[in-house]
């Protein structure tokens, strides 16, 4: 038994505990990035806000489209809903909002994770302090993860944060993939070999998929192999095949979980889009990458619609 | 040698904690004596401790200001107030006393009125108040109960007997934060735990539970029991939670539930709607309904009234259940617990001047500078005029209120309410003054919390101890100190 209301604020709650990590991972992975590239090659910080589509959020706030800006939009500030600080209330106020369903030590964690975030942003922001500051944020998403998997009801309280937080994954996860192909489309030929393996690498990283890749691909960093990867590794927790599979376990322990659900997970799960060589990264994949974006938001409505949206006619 | 406590003056009111000879008293001797081995910086230490735990556990309250609302970390104080098991004993008694005679009383308010036609109280007194819900007349809830769970403020005076200040029978609060006081002080001073013999007072969820359990209408095995709260910008939105959880029960706002064409309350699930047995709500009459009463009302649930009169679902506590911690009606309550019960009150009354009796008015007014005057229906300390405490300008302002809405008003002596020693700076102890809530539940049966919230005015000489108005609050122990 669990109220409507309680499942949202629990999936909500997971999706950006979600975000505040992989926003935290995206930063860090850059940070790396522009370290590694030559000088003469053209990236710049304002792809982030593209990969989370803030960019009018951003307009409406800076001039300049430099580091500083851009860490500080997605890492501090309140006009950016997806920022790290900003997330971190959401999830606070979710959760002081279903603390009767969640483990006792869930509130406390998150009421500390957002401390720490408060009074260390500065950290973050300068970019002395910004790995220690990033790493511990992802420490404090994971021990939050730990403790729900080690110590909360498997009821559907537990399956609603596992949509949540699969489907923000998931989202991510194909955000990501359409950033790197934006970059490598764009850039000169010239330039082609040396950059494929830099970005796609950081790519892997990104996800904490590179050591994983290593192992179970064993050939050297490709775009495709790395694409295919990861849309396809049934194995890594951070793959899109992984991410439906999971949400597609979750919805089916839940009541009237209906075909709605079902026949849109399938068609995220058999994604039959075929990648060669690395010819085949291009304008046409990223419109592909947009259609199971546009499926993941379709996803979204289809849940809130089924368990959120109180129907009367549902009787137990 | 100088220790901590040795340099601690008491000054002239009781103090809870040392006796006039300077010396601890029986329950506090432990502590003390802990307190005393300590550094400063140890203490420091643990005062610091306590901070963080407040606020890594997430312990705050709200406060409403014209900025908006604050989420403020709950102020603490490390050194617990003690009292002796042998004092409680007596008090204990006295709360059940009394929340039985008030139960019984308000069940007659809204049947036969005997209390009324036997001359005991004014039908007056009962007409005018703000809190008569002429809705309720008529209705039998469980046990004939309707102030399920109850806070009463005791005062300790300079005799050093416990007074009773007031009766809260509407949606008192502040019982979780009794919880997370010993939680805290649990972790800050945990040797003490092992040499002194503290009641427990962990066990307030599940008697609640059981209490409410009881109100059932549905005779079944597992009732369904939930917490309805106004939601979040609710200053007690914490307890709420706190409690649903510990009780492993529902949090609900009134947009969760819904009363159906058969008048029975259900609650919108994942599954569908789910019947509703048992409602603990923390939001006043008033808002609870917005058929019954305002509506405008968007916390509450339309139809609830109905539900409840027809007894398809159990509300705790009852509405029309505040008529009895009017501050008019609460004069008379010693005289209520005569009539009901046949005995004596075990707990005495404040001293209580009614502004709408004449001669008792005209009393009033002449010593607006010594009295503390009450608005008979507020509650946290809101709309007071603390005499001693107040310039000539306040002073002409209530006598106006006073003249123009007697029956609004009642006035008590000042009182000299007792201290303990408090945490004021490192190392420093000094008297603060507090008071004590306690918390009484009666369903089919009656309970006391061991002890209950100790409330604190930070402030030196000052007598306000709501939180929403600086005051702090302590863990409150109750020792035994007889060889069992």
């Amino acid at each position: 038994m669990m109220l409507s209301r309680v499942a949202e604020r629990l999936f909500w709650s997971a999706r950006y505990l979600e975000r505040v990590e992989n926003t935290a991972r995206l930063v860090s992975v850059y940070d790396e990035l522009l370290f590694d590239l030559p000088k003469d090659i053209e990236i710049t910080w304002y792809n982030l806000i593209e990969i989370i589509s803030g960019e009018e959020e951003f307009e409406q706030r800076y001039k300049v489209k430099d580091e500083r800006n851009v860490v500080k939009f997605l890492l501090a500030d309140d006009t950016n809903p997806s920022s790290i600080l900003s997330s971190l209330k959401m999830v606070k106020e979710n959760i002081r909002t279903t603390r009767d369903v969640v483990p006792g030590e869930m509130w406390e964690l998150i009421c500390e994770l957002d401390l720490y975030a408060t009074q260390n942003i500065k950290q973050g922001i300068n970019r002395s302090g910004r790995h220690m500051f990033l790493n511990t944020l992802i420490e404090g998403c994971q021990k939050i993860i730990g403790l729900l998997a080690g110590t909360m009801s498997r009821d559907s309280g537990w399956h609603f944060l596992i949509m949540g937080r699969y489907l923000e994954r998931a989202d991510m996860n194909t955000r990501i993939l359409d950033a790197a192909t934006s970059l490598i489309t764009q850039s000169a030929a010239d330039q082609g070999l040396h950059l494929d393996q830099v970005i796609w690498s950081k790519v892997l990283k990104s996800q904490s998929g590179y050591l994983d890749y290593r192992r179970s691909v064993r050939t050297s960093i490709t775009g495709a192999k790395v694409v295919n990867f990861l849309l396809n590794d049934p194995f890594l927790p951070r793959t899109l095949t992984y991410c439906v599979e999971q949400i597609k376990i979750a919805a089916s322990q839940l009541p009237h979980a209906g075909q709605g659900i079902a026949s849109l997970l399938e068609r995220l799960k058999n994604n039959e889009y075929t990648i060669h060589s690395s010819k085949d990264i291009n304008d046409k994949f990223s419109e592909y990458l947009n259609d199971i974006q546009v499926d993941i938001i379709k996803l979204t409505e289809q849940i809130t619609d089924n368990w959120f949206q109180f129907h009367p006619e549902n009787t137990a | 040698m100088e220790t901590m406590s040795s340099n601690y003056q008491s000054g002239d009111f009781f103090d809870e904690l040392i006796d006039a000879k300077q010396q601890a008293r029986p329950p506090a001797q432990q502590l003390l004596g802990y307190l005393d081995s300590l550094s400063e910086d140890e203490l420091e230490t643990r005062r610091l401790m306590a901070e963080a735990t407040i606020q890594e556990m997430g312990i705050s309250f709200t406060v409403y200001t014209e900025e908006g609302n604050i989420d403020r970390a709950w102020p603490f104080d490390i050194i617990p107030r003690i009292i002796s098991a042998a004092d409680w004993r007596i008090a204990e008694q006295g709360l059940k006393q009394r929340l039985t005679a008030l139960n019984l009383f308000i069940d007659d308010l809204y049947h036969d009125q005997n209390v009324i036609k036997d001359g005991i109280i004014p039908e007056h007194v009962i007409k005018d108040s703000k809190n008569f819900r002429p809705e309720c007349i008529g209705i039998s809830p469980a046990h004939g109960v309707w102030a399920h769970i109850c806070g009463t403020d005791l005062v300790r005076a300079e005799d050093g007997e416990f007074y009773v200040l007031e009766d809260n029978l509407r949606v008192p609060s502040g019982v979780s934060y009794m919880l997370e006081n010993r939680a805290i002080t649990k972790r800050v001073l945990p040797e003490l735990f092992e040499k002194d013999r503290i009641q427990p007072i962990g066990s307030y969820p599940s008697q609640l539970f059981d209490t409410l359990a009881s109100l059932s209408p549905r005779d079944i095995e597992e009732p369904e029991i939930v917490v309805l709260t106004p939601g979040i910008y609710n200053s007690a939105y914490f307890e709420h939670a706190f409690l649903a959880q510990q009780m492993g029960t529902e949090l609900v706002e009134g947009s969760d539930l819904f009363v159906d064409s058969d008048d029975c309350v259900y609650m919108k699930t994942i599954n569908g709607p789910e019947r509703v047995d048992v409602i603990y709500r923390r939001i006043d009459d008033l808002f609870l309904d917005p058929e019954a009463f305002d509506s405008e009302s968007v916390l509450g649930v339309p139809g609830l009234m109905r539900a409840w009169r027809k007894g398809n679902v159990a509300l705790a506590n009852a509405p029309g259940a505040g008529v009895a911690d009017d501050k008019v009606v609460y004069a008379y309550v010693p005289d209520i617990i005569r009539y009901y019960l046949k005995e004596e009150p075990i707990l005495k009354n404040v001293k209580t001047y009614l502004c709408e009796e004449p001669d008792q008015r005209a009393y009033v007014l002449e010593n607006l500078d010594k009295l503390v005057v009450k608005p008979a229906n507020e509650s946290g300390g809101y709309g007071m005029l603390v005499g001693p405490h107040s310039t000539k300008k306040e002073q002409a302002l209530f006598a106006e209120l006073i003249t123009k809405h007697p029956r609004n008003y009642i006035a008590q002596p000042t009182l000299k309410l007792s201290t303990a020693p408090t945490l004021i700076s490192k190392g420093s102890l000094e008297p603060r003054h507090l008071d004590l809530r306690p918390f009484i539940l009666q369903g089919k049966d009656i309970y006391v919390t061991a002890g209950g919230l100790t409330r604190v005015a930070m402030k030196k000489g000052s007598l306000v101890v709501n939180s929403s108005q600086g005051g702090g609050s302590k863990d409150t122990w109750i020792v035994e100190t007889e060889e069992l």
